[in-house]
């Protein structure tokens, strides 16, 4: 009943809008998404390679958020249409594919990329373009773009949050720090961000070892055996693990079995979620932890529906949710908030209507799309259970707000993104002017 | 009638006695409890230690529950229970069943590290005096590491009363670590059990000793530098045979890869871009067989290995023959097309398996056998490793007899030798092709079994070993066996000695470089085929 109700009350107030003025922009504005009768929807995720493990689910999930707003009548009276592409874990093949989407099947919105690489690697598409991302994977930050909007955790959202913890008490009280990670732009710039905030935590130089491994590495012997060794100064030594994909596997195998417990030696990973562990026996592992904006064991009435409606999109009671699903439901809430608000699905008009969209997120508070093209969440310390999912342990109070560019940089620490009073996504606030860094 | 009365009222005092004392008793566990249902982790943490000092008889039990996530709390009935697997509830304090509908908001009492670390310590305590020598051992390593003072008295008597010599090391080490951490011990004592530390020799004695010398007499500390400096140099010798353990197991790991690639591509010529995803086809039939045997009989989940590796053989080897069949043969003596079809052929496999299990990765278990690790002198080596190198050899010398011993083996050699001189002597060689293949891709699949222990079964498998297993086998010398063997262990060593110093990434590279550099001045690999043969 109460969603029938909101949804009358959505119309009335776009054709409301409609009639104050907006008809008029809209009809100047060249609007091909619409002139079909649907809206359509890019998903520009990997079906295949390496990244389909991680990207196949938000295909779907958006998929079922689209199916899901359909039901509930659609958006400005249209139905939503998935168009659905292959970038195939290939990184050049991610910016055709984007134009494609664009150019070709006239999208009125993009969901998608997971690595940052394939990020880069689209940007200058949609800004040429002019469309909008949503991209919904916790990321390095040191970035802000007009035409992106990230609903994923920027570095103070979920990485800082989580060396704070294992330096609390409950966390163990970590005095020795090893940031191992794969060897991409993500890792490095995380862990250059973290060991900058380490220094000035008053952690000396010979208690942070970093080391790099490449994608997809599988032999962690050597690596595993340095970490232990790292581990037998006498001092509380924990591990920051920003290993993406498939090296994951391999790496919580080793640590298994060269018997690094949680209560030894913790492991704190930004990139292992429910679906990453699925395909592991996690009953050695238990107490290592990992840092997200959201569990499937949180248990909140939003949560569950969401799960439940999951699996039956999905048709398999045993797949599991993860904290990029959770950025993409956010995502798609805004999005479909800001075009019912703006009444057209122009792309300026949803840009400059987006900051300041609240929608809620499946943990039970409410967040909120900043100027600078971030959103607030709140932090989750989670421990790995027997189960395969995550108890948490540690939670922010309250929903943090994402920062574009870290303070704890020396290239960023003067720059801020606003594009809502500045226009500009690397303002300088020493120099006083935009795209200075 | 007198008597009578006197008697009741004696009875009475004595019930009404004995009741007050069991309510005092229980008092104590029961207060205790009640710290467990508030679902706060400092709240629970002050009950696992007035649970473990209430010298209840329960206490053992009760925070054993809490370890494996079976104790539960009701906010609302101020209660707490410990559900068993079939989740039947008992009463945690009096160990009765609860009779009725369990409490609607029964929640689990949730631990984290620390408090993991505080019930090891109690149960450490708790079970130092058990009956069972196992128990024993694994109380005394838990009080060595949580070093509790509180647990000095009960060691000491255990220490006074173990039989078993194992234990008996285990609980001195434990006596050791605590007397160096806490004031008040004699430089003597100190010195005793920077010597017994010593002894223990490896990386955890290493973090015990490590804060010693900056805060001691000057007595003790040479002494723990000492012997620091003592654990430290054997230590770093063990280090050259740690690496060469690694190295040894990665060239198992690689010899396992290559070798099905070594008959197809190094003895027939095949350049099989798809040797990757034969072996994933093996992960995945062990992962089939792992769920059937999670199905139907759990107790054979042991033995789930030894089924897999005959069908996963099967399976890849028929798939093997029909590639053959279908597409292959008909490719014979024309390389580039053979790359491409059989790398748009390990796109099909990739993408039918992930159509048909999904793209996220498979859960394949561990047997009990190849879990956990063991220690050697100063290395650890880790059981599912040991295993694969003793597999790869396995496999090796199964293949080396079957070249040598069979007839199909002679068949084999005959037709790569000289085709047309074999065809002529009756060899069906289009047959001995179909098998050769087939027996290429069988090993392949045999080595998805392995990897599935150390690796992801994933669709993206095969495609992580695939440059790999031809570096191996290029390196070792196309055609020959033995080349593929030492190669592979060459290379597994080499990486191993490299990564410490050069960082995986560098390391891998190095090893690239290496090999182009090697192949400019031996293009034919280590072990270089002579003879007529080559040229044909």
């Amino acid at each position: 009943m109460s969603s029938r109700s909101t949804l009358n009350l959505q119309l009335n107030r776009r054709r409301w809008l409609t009639a104050a003025g907006g008809l008029a922009l809209g009809l100047m504005a060249p609007l091909p998404a619409m002139a079909e009768g649907t809206i359509k929807v890019g998903i520009l995720h990997s079906l295949s390679g390496t990244m389909a493990i991680s990207e196949t689910t938000l295909k779907d999930v958006v998929l079922m958020l689209i199916d899901a707003q359909n039901k509930k009548g659609g958006l400005l009276g249209k139905k939503l249409e998935a168009v659905v592409v292959d970038p195939a874990s290939n990184w050049p093949l991610f910016a055709e594919k984007a134009r494609e989407l664009i150019s070709q099947d006239h999208v009125a919105v993009v969901f998608g990329c997971w690595t940052s690489v394939s990020r880069k690697s689209v940007l200058p598409v949609f800004k040429e373009l002019n469309n909008i991302l949503f991209y919904p994977v916790q990321y390095e930050g040191e970035e802000s773009q007009r035409n992106v909007f990230y609903t994923g955790a920027a570095p103070n959202q979920q990485a800082i949050p989580a060396v704070d913890y294992l330096m609390s008490a409950d966390g163990g009280s970590a005095k020795r720090w090893v940031l191992e990670g794969t060897d991409y732009v993500y890792p490095r710039t995380t862990n250059k961000i973290l060991e900058a905030y380490l220094k000035l935590k008053g952690v000396k130089d010979e208690d942070i070892l970093i080391n790099y491994t490449p994608f997809g590495f599988s032999d962690w012997q050597t690596e595993v055996s340095k970490i232990k060794a790292f581990g037998s100064a006498g001092k509380k030594t924990a591990v920051v693990s920003t290993i993406n994909g498939d090296a994951n596997v391999p790496f919580y195998k080793e640590l298994g079995n060269a018997g690094i417990k949680a209560t030894d030696i913790p492991v704190v990973a930004f990139s292992v979620g429910e679906e990453e562990l699925a395909g592991l026996d996690t009953k050695p592992l238990i107490g290592h932890l990992a840092a997200w904006n959201y569990f499937e064991s949180i248990k909140t009435p939003a949560n569950a529906a969401f799960i439940k409606e999951w699996h039956e999109f999905t048709k398999n009671p045993k797949r599991t949710t993860n904290d990029p699903m959770e950025a993409h439901y956010i995502g798609f809430n805004m999005w479909v908030k800001a075009v019912t608000k703006v009444g057209t699905t122009d792309p300026d008009k949803v840009i400059e209507a987006l900051p300041g969209t609240q929608a809620p997120n499946l943990t039970g508070g409410i967040s909120t799309l900043l100027p600078n093209h971030h959103i607030t969440k709140p932090v989750y310390i989670g421990e790995i259970r027997a189960d395969g999912q995550f108890d948490v342990v540690w939670k922010t109070k309250e929903l943090v707000p994402g920062a574009a560019w870290s303070p704890y940089l020396p290239g960023s620490k003067d720059l801020v993104a606003d594009w809502v009073k500045l226009n500009c996504g690397n303002y300088n606030t020493v120099t006083k002017t935009c795209g200075g860094s | 009638m007198r008597f009578g009365r006197a008697l009741l009222v004696a009875l009475a005092l004595a019930y009404g006695f004995a009741v007050g004392c069991a309510t005092v008793h229980a008092a104590g566990l029961d207060e205790a409890i009640a710290h467990f249902t508030t679902d706060d982790f400092d709240e629970t943490l002050t009950g696992i230690k007035e649970v473990a000092a209430s010298g209840n008889p329960r206490a053992e039990i009760i925070i054993g529950a809490l370890q494996t996530g079976q104790l539960m709390f009701s906010a609302e009935r101020k209660a707490v229970y410990i559900q068993d697997s079939a989740g039947k509830l008992t009463d945690a304090a009096t160990g009765e069943p609860v009779a009725g509908a369990p409490p609607a908001d029964l929640d689990t009492v949730n631990i984290n590290n620390r408090l993991r670390g505080a019930i090891a310590a109690a149960l450490g305590q708790l079970t130092l005096l058990s009956n069972d020598p196992q128990k024993r051992y694994e109380a005394a390593q838990a009080v060595f590491k949580s070093r509790a003072a509180a647990a000095l008295r009960t060691l000491e008597t255990a220490i006074a009363k173990e039989t078993d010599s194992r234990t008996k090391v285990e609980l001195e080490l434990a006596r050791a670590a605590i007397l160096l951490n806490i004031a008040g011990t004699s430089d003597a004592d100190k010195l005793a059990a920077i010597a017994i530390v010593g002894d223990r020799g490896d990386q955890e004695a290493l973090a015990l000793l490590a804060d010693i010398p900056a805060r001691e007499s000057p007595t003790v500390a040479r002494a723990a530098i000492d012997a620091i400096n003592a654990i430290q140099t054997r230590l770093r010798e063990w280090e050259a045979v740690q690496d060469a353990w690694y190295g040894i197991s990665l060239g198992s790991v690689l010899l396992l890869a290559a070798i099905g690639l070594a008959i197809t591509f190094g003895v027939m010529g095949v350049i099989n871009m798809a040797h990757g995803e034969m072996v994933m086809l093996g992960a995945y039939v062990t992962f089939v067989v792992q769920e059937v045997i999670r199905r139907y009989d759990p107790a054979l989940f042991d033995y789930s290995l030894a089924a897999a590796a005959p069908l996963a053989f099967l399976f890849s080897g028929s798939v093997g023959i029909l590639i053959e069949r279908t597409i292959i043969r008909f490719l014979y003596g024309r390389p580039l097309e053979t790359l491409l079809a059989t790398w748009g052929l390990s796109l099909i496999l990739q993408q039918a398996v992930r159509t048909g299990f999904g793209p996220t990765n498979k859960e394949v278990g561990n047997p009990a056998f190849m879990s956990g690790a063991f220690d050697v002198g100063g290395i650890t080596i880790t059981y599912n490793r040991l295993w694969i190198v003793c597999f790869a050899l396995a496999v090796f010398v199964a293949l080396i007899a079957l070249l040598r011993l069979t007839r199909f083996g002679l068949e084999m050699r005959a037709v790569t030798q000289n085709r047309a001189m074999a065809a002529s002597m009756g060899i069906r060689t289009s047959r001995i092709d179909a098998l050769t293949f087939g027996l290429g891709s069988g090993i392949a699949g045999m080595a998805g079994v392995a990897l599935s222990q150390i690796d992801n079964v994933s669709p993206n498998l095969g495609q992580g070993y695939i440059i790999d297993s031809f570096m191996v086998v290029v390196f070792g010398g196309v055609g020959n066996l033995w080349g593929t063997f030492v190669g592979s262990f060459v290379l597994g060593i080499a990486n191993k000695f490299l990564e410490p110093y050069a960082g995986a990434v560098l390391g891998k590279i190095a090893i690239l470089v290496l090999i182009i550099v090697f192949i400019q001045k031996r293009p034919r690999g280590l072990f270089a085929l002579r003879g007529r043969a080559v040229e044909a």
